[in-house]
């Protein structure tokens, strides 16, 4: 195999010339970005065995940290990093400061790390307000406290207005991945059962309830939190026996499920009654033709565990208080396999497909 | 939800197929108008609910599938040029033109930006006196309302700047080319219910009269669909063709009077051309001549366009319900919701982009 990445290679992703906003909207846009441009040139340098058989991706990178290194051996740190450019930088329940150290913590909690330091670097724009930058840093701080994490490292640059859309901020972090732990898509097979530990679509909703040209009074709030206690506790419940874990973001829970099933090559099969969405946001999607199924979330997790110990990993999330309403939402199937069926209200399947890139409010 | 979770309720969606089951006695063939009731049939299953004698076909009621490339390719030039702030709904966005989508002329630099309203787009104009704003206005007598509106409104404020992009269409036009065509497997008809909502239901009774076909105005809720097809299944067993109305919640005989009036005195009915289908006689709204400047195609003259469809694509036949998406050689291979070949696929409410959606298992 040749592992070296030629840039003139024909990159699959799509017919487009130029970056589109759908390549960044966790959809299938992305998705072909990724493994059409960013997987091939990054996973060059790697170990033959590993590039003829390469581990799915993951929301983190687990590495064994090598002999040599003063650390005990078999120690294992999980690493990942995340950029915030949410329009506006305040909404109902959040804020990107607040997003950006949740984010974080999150992926490398999706690992089944204990989260430990975040880098924080600032892209600021000429011309914004100190005084909202400074709710901001204050908010990162706070939002650390809560998640038992240091912000230990940073930088800052300033580009000219208009270059930037007032701040953008990019977080990266480590953590520990404790002994026993090993969470990953490959790890999913048939019979596992599907948790989820909250009500979907409330970040993406409260979002868009304050954004320029279409805010609707609601009392929509971000589930915006921190998810790294709520594996913990997860955890201790049945270490082995979470396979995989995965937090609800852009595209929401049919990303997500759609990105397991396909890295995994299972089938996925959910129960869309179990699935639980109040109605605020319900109504509010109706309003405006989306699907909360792929509206983005900021506190929420599908974890895929085995069946023998579902009950007791769900009795864990309901005593925690990061789940809000967990529930079973469906299992994992042989059949169908990079496929997630949704079994509706009135029997029949059909498929919950990725998206090509954001949702769209339709037209009527 | 109030108001919706009725119509989602299971118990009463499995007996109205059961009601259905009893009352059909021989094969119809029912075409629901809409995008929006092709989405709620293949999303939540109806179709396959119903007896194997009840076929449902697909109609041509999808605003963004049936926009021809030709306006689109007229917006794609116009969205380009620098002093253009270029305003859409957020579906329009994604469909290709000949070349190239708005989202692309977005990317290369071109002011293209998703509004919710068309007043949104008016409201832009006012504050944007150095710039020409123009409003993409697509779709059904759902949507012409709103558009006479902000042009009325533009009007009234004197905007120098502000245009609107027609290509509105009609039902009723487009119902009467299905009947006519020598392939037509037509039986009856579920209306749209929006459009209905407009419009009344007088427009309707000379077409079930001339062609002998029962139509029933219906929702987009599982229940409304499930109530329309029961209602005209009974019809067509009953050798009935009336107009009827499920969507009587919503629905009035009349219509909306004064909706009605701004479309009236902003539009009049003209020659259009449907993505998939071709032109149809007096299927389209323009704006009259009083409303002339306010023309983004008179405002904006761009070169004639001539665009081809691909050869490959049935699109025309799926349109007009004489085949059926998965019949297509090219469905979910050559052409996909990314990589449209045509019309229905383009939009989420394109019947071939609810199979592709919701079906791929099946093929």
């Amino acid at each position: 195999m040749n592992d070296e990445f030629k840039l003139n290679c024909p990159v699959p992703i799509g017919d487009h010339a130029t970056v589109q906003l759908a390549h960044g909207g966790g959809g299938r846009m992305m998705k072909n970005l990724i493994e059409g441009l960013f997987l091939p040139a990054f996973g060059a340098g790697q170990l033959a065995a590993e590039a003829a058989n390469p581990a799915p991706p993951h929301d983190a990178a687990v590495l064994p940290v090598a002999g040599g290194t003063g650390l005990a051996s078999g120690t294992r740190l999980a690493f990942t990093t995340d950029s915030f450019v949410v329009n506006p930088l305040f909404f109902p329940g959040g804020d990107i400061g607040e997003l950006a150290v949740y984010g974080t913590v999150n992926d490398l909690a999706m690992a089944g790390a204990k989260p430990a330091w975040l880098s924080a670097g600032f892209i600021l724009e000429e011309g914004f307000s100190l005084d909202s930058l400074r709710r901001i840093v204050e908010s990162m701080a706070a939002a650390a406290r809560a998640a038992g994490v240091r912000i230990v490292t940073g930088d800052t640059k300033v580009v000219d207005r208009g270059k930037a859309d007032g701040v953008f901020i990019n977080t990266s972090g480590i953590g520990w991945v404790p002994e026993g732990v090993e969470i990953s898509p490959e790890r999913v097979q048939p019979g596992d059962v599907i948790l989820l530990s909250g009500d979907l679509g409330r970040h993406g909703m409260a979002v868009m309830s304050v954004r320029e040209g279409l805010r609707f009074e609601s009392d929509l709030e971000s589930d915006c939190a921190p998810l790294a206690g709520l594996v913990e506790a997860m955890l201790a419940a049945g270490t082995a026996e979470v396979h995989c874990l995965r937090d609800l973001t852009r595209g929401g829970l049919a990303a997500a499920l759609n990105e397991i099933a396909s890295d995994a090559r299972v089938g996925v099969e959910i129960d869309e009654s179990a699935v639980p969405v109040t109605e605020p946001v319900a109504s509010a999607c109706e309003l405006l033709g989306l699907d909360p199924l792929y509206v983005a979330n900021e506190g929420r997790l599908v974890a895929f565990v085995s069946p023998a110990s579902a009950d007791r990993v769900l009795a864990a999330m309901h005593a925690h208080p990061a789940a809000i309403t967990p529930a079973r939402i469906g299992v994992v199937t042989s059949s169908h396999a990079g496929l997630v069926e949704l079994c509706g209200p009135f029997g029949p399947g059909r498929i919950l497909d990725l998206l090509s890139g954001e949702q769209m409010p339709r037209i009527c | 939800m109030k108001f919706l979770d009725e119509y989602r309720d299971a118990e009463a969606v499995r007996g109205l197929a059961a009601a259905i089951r009893a009352a059909a006695t021989r094969p119809w063939n029912i075409m629901e108008i809409c995008g929006g009731q092709t989405h709620t049939i293949v999303r939540y299953g109806l179709d396959r609910m119903l007896p194997p004698q009840i076929a449902l076909i697909h109609g041509p009621g999808c605003p963004v599938c049936v926009t021809p490339v030709e306006i689109i390719d007229r917006a794609v030039v116009i969205a380009g040029r620098p002093e253009v702030i270029f305003c859409s709904f957020g579906d329009m966005l994604r469909v290709p033109g000949s070349r190239k989508d708005l989202f692309t002329v977005k990317s290369e630099g071109g002011d293209v930006r998703l509004v919710y309203s068309p007043m949104d787009a008016v409201a832009l104009a006012q504050k944007h006196p150095d710039r020409q704003v123009v409003f993409f206005a697509i779709g059904f007598e759902t949507t012409a309302p709103a558009n006479a509106m902000a042009v009325v409104q533009a009007a009234k404020l004197r905007l120098p700047n502000f245009s609107i992009l027609v290509s509105h269409v009609l039902v009723p036009p487009a119902m009467r080319a299905v009947l006519d065509s020598p392939l037509n497997r037509v039986q009856g008809f579920l209306a749209a219910g929006h459009v209905c909502t407009i419009t009344g239901m007088d427009q309707y009774r000379p077409i079930a009269e001339r062609y002998r076909v029962p139509i029933v105005v219906t929702g987009f809720e599982p229940v409304d669909i499930l109530q329309g097809i029961l209602m005209c299944v009974r019809q067509l067993e009953q050798g009935r063709c009336e107009v009827e109305n499920q969507y009587a919640r919503i629905v009035r005989p009349e219509g909306n009077r004064p909706a009605l009036e701004r479309i009236e005195e902003v539009f009049e009915v003209s020659p259009r051309k449907w993505r998939g289908i071709g032109e149809i006689p007096a299927s389209g709204l323009a704006l009259r001549e009083s409303y002339a400047k306010f023309d983004a195609e008179r405002r904006f003259p761009v070169a004639e366009i001539t665009a081809d469809e691909p050869t490959e694509c049935i699109a025309g036949e799926i349109l007009q319900g004489h085949r059926q998406p998965l019949e297509c050689p090219a469905f979910g291979t050559l052409c996909t919701p990314d990589r449209p070949l045509g019309a229905p696929m383009v939009s989420t409410e394109g019947a071939c982009a609810a199979y592709f959606r919701y079906r791929r298992r099946e093929e």
